[in-house]
């Protein structure tokens, strides 16, 4: 019987398992700390909550290849500009309405969900609002009954009747307003956005 | 005494009927997960069934949970059954572990009651804590997680006390530090933010860090345990193996996480390192597939139990297949960029859950109803052996059918919403009213109808196989003992 070479050898393999797998989680916790720092709210890539007082708009970025989110001028959602606190709270409120009322099984956000229903990753940006000054009071209206407001594109499928009070769909509008200005790297790609005038 | 082809508890042992507790939840959250898939898949054709009454993110939100409860119900209860027989020591704390089964089995049950009739709450952290936490996969409220932590944190006690008591070997190790990973990860999962980006990020750590990492190294590590008892493969070579499938996946799953932050708000050079790793995650699949083939062929097919070794080989497999190829297909950030949020993703996922995870369960159900009726005889010839033979058939090509037809939907979905139409809200309508689209989703139906008659029959024959069966199994591993204690001699004389 011959002896068993070093490489194939139980306790080679052991160490090479442990020493991998510390290296692998060791780099992957610089990343995370790295990676933090960019995705805070108020960083360059996640604005601050306090971006649903401007317009946004999704525009080409030539030397990246793809759209990226431009903050623009002044544009306060429902008429009402709010401090960083008051966004922050409406958006807050926003997530939580998203949570508690379990979205994500019917919809994808930043394409992670289900796909029963669109992604919401640019709800704020679809041209299916039909012109940018309406949006905000159809998004809410929408919310609050999807059932008579339907809007199925030919197939059938409508949004079932969460029961949203109008504090709640506002939260909800001011949370996809907000999550529309992240940085996605260009997701979705080649997003035809709502016009919004000056553009 | 033993009592062969009847059906009682005294052939088990402490740990082995605390583990068939886990299996027969498991088995039944299974069905659960078929029904509710069955269900949100109908409402794809016909978008009134059940509106407003079980709406289709109930249904789904169901299916996918029970999904992830009973696979880790087969995992406890895949540990348990090992347990004993690895450690050479009876459960330490077995009363406990009984009592953490209950207390878990009862949450779970709340929790399914909750999502069924009270569905959702107001838009506050009470809902989160005590209704849904509305967050994919991890739904369960707070008040739920923490319940899961503590019964792990028992189930942990017990295994590593086994393991301490009795002795380590190289299969208890990996499973010991694996499971501290596993429980640790989910605690990723338990907070709130508003800042979509962090929570995404992780979230991921629990979902991907355990499906594509510490998920798989258990399974392997049940794999190795499976293997030696079913063929009789040597522990030297069933625990090198086990070690090279740990370092590889680890080596590219824990930094294959990246790919999940290609879109999320997350840098961009996640692009390099997500693709680069995920593209190596095949790699620990393959040497599956390789090494339980070998085994398989080194030693002639001749197993204890062919039910469960058909099962393994399909787990090797499924595992390659669903997990590593479907998994590569879309991985890439530039085919990613078209996919992500697709049908592809649900092709992918069937496949993949079902070949990696839910084949070794139902592998080591067999392994249970073996011993259950006293180390029963489960080789060839064994009455009513066309059950298991179809219930494994019919199951495959159902989760292989639905996988196929919802990769078509993914392929049209990307093509159409995404390539053509940029994602509006039009032109995913435009794509999902496509005859195609829609042909896709009758024939995901069907397969599905298909996978249901696999269960069907697949819990017939857990019932009853190995019933008025005399003989006791075929016994193996002789020549493998003789060729390890060769081995382990080898080198002390060369």
């Amino acid at each position: 019987m011959q002896a068993i070479p070093w490489w194939a050898r139980e306790g080679f393999w052991a160490k090479t398992a442990v020493f991998v797998t510390a290296l692998s989680f060791v780099i992957l916790i610089w990343l995370t700390f790295d990676t933090m720092k960019q995705i805070m709210a108020g960083s360059v890539r996640v604005p601050d909550y306090s971006v649903i007082n401007q317009r946004i708009s999704y525009v080409a970025d030539d030397e990246r290849g793809y759209q990226v989110p431009k903050i623009g001028p002044e544009e306060p959602l429902f008429g009402k500009k709010l401090t960083e606190e008051e966004a922050a709270a409406l958006v807050r409120k926003g997530k939580l309405v998203i949570q508690g009322r379990n979205c994500m099984n019917c919809h994808t956000l930043l394409g992670n969900g289900a796909y029963f229903a669109p992604d919401l990753t640019k709800a704020w940006l679809d041209p299916a609002w039909g012109a940018a000054t309406i949006r905000e009071q159809l998004m809410v209206q929408f919310l609050m009954d999807p059932t008579n407001n339907a809007r199925t594109f030919g197939s059938g499928r409508k949004m079932p009747n969460l029961k949203l009070t109008e504090d709640e769909a506002k939260a909800v509008v001011a949370y996809l307003k907000w999550m529309s200005a992240i940085d996605t790297n260009g997701f979705p790609y080649n997003f035809k956005p709502i016009p919004q005038g000056g553009e | 005494m033993t009592r062969v082809g009847v059906l009682d508890s005294s052939n088990l042992t402490g740990g082995q009927r605390l583990a068939v507790k886990y299996f027969t939840v498991a088995l039944v959250l299974f069905g659960a997960q078929i029904l509710f898939g069955l269900l949100a898949g109908l409402q794809y054709l016909k978008p009134d069934f059940l509106y407003g009454v079980l709406d289709f993110n109930v249904n789904r939100m169901v299916h996918i949970n029970a999904m992830v409860v009973w696979m880790l119900y087969g995992f406890l209860g895949s540990v348990y059954w090992l347990m004993e027989d690895e450690a050479q020591h009876p459960v330490v704390g077995l009363k406990l572990g009984e009592i953490a089964f209950w207390v878990l089995t009862l949450a779970v049950t709340v929790v399914v009651l909750v999502y069924l009739f009270v569905q959702y709450g107001p838009g506050d952290i009470k809902t989160i804590w005590f209704i849904n936490e509305g967050r994919e996969y991890i739904e369960a409220p707070r008040w739920a997680d923490i319940g899961i932590v503590v019964v792990v944190l028992v189930f942990y006690f017990n295994v590593l006390a086994t393991f301490i008591k009795g002795r380590f070997t190289g299969i208890g190790g990996v499973i010991v530090l694996d499971l501290f990973a596993l429980a640790g990860l989910y605690l990723a999962g338990m907070f709130f933010t508003p800042n979509i980006s962090i929570d995404q990020y992780w979230w991921w750590w629990v979902i991907h860090l355990w499906v594509e990492a510490t998920w798989e190294v258990l399974v392997g590590a049940i794999m190795a345990w499976g293997l030696m008892k079913t063929l009789g493969v040597s522990r030297r070579i069933v625990q090198t193996w086990l070690y090279i499938e740990v370092a590889l996946m680890f080596g590219s799953g824990i930094l294959g996480l990246g790919h999940h932050y290609f879109w999320i708000g997350t840098p961009d050079y996640w692009f390099e390192i997500g693709g680069f790793f995920s593209a190596l995650e095949p790699i620990p699949l393959v040497a599956m597939v390789v090494h339980s083939l070998y085994d398989a062929g080194k030693h002639h097919m001749k197993s204890s139990n062919h039910p469960a070794l058909a099962w393994l080989i399909a787990h090797a497999f499924g595992n390659f297949l669903g997990a590593g190829v479907w998994g590569f297909m879309h991985t890439l950030p530039q085919i990613n960029l078209y996919t992500h949020g697709t049908q592809w993703t649900p092709s992918h996922g069937h496949l993949a859950f079902f070949g990696a995870y839910a084949t070794i369960n139902i592998a080591f159900f067999y392994l249970a109803a073996q011993q259950w009726r006293g180390n029963v005889y489960m080789g060839a010839g064994i009455a009513g052996a066309w059950r298991w033979k179809w219930a494994l058939t019919l199951l495959s090509v159902g989760v292989l059918g639905m996988t196929m037809a919802l990769l078509i939907a993914g392929y049209e979905q990307s093509f159409i919403e995404r390539a053509i139409n940029g994602s509006t809200w039009a032109g995913y309508f435009e794509a999902q009213n496509h005859p195609w689209f829609q042909q896709a989703m009758w024939w995901r139906q069907i397969f599905g109808w298909v996978t249901a008659a696999g269960y069907l029959l697949l819990v017939w024959d857990l019932l009853a196989i190995g019933a008025g069966e005399t003989r006791t199994a075929t016994r193996v591993g002789h020549e493998s003992e003789e060729a390890e204690a060769g081995a382990e001699a080898a080198p002390a004389t060369a």
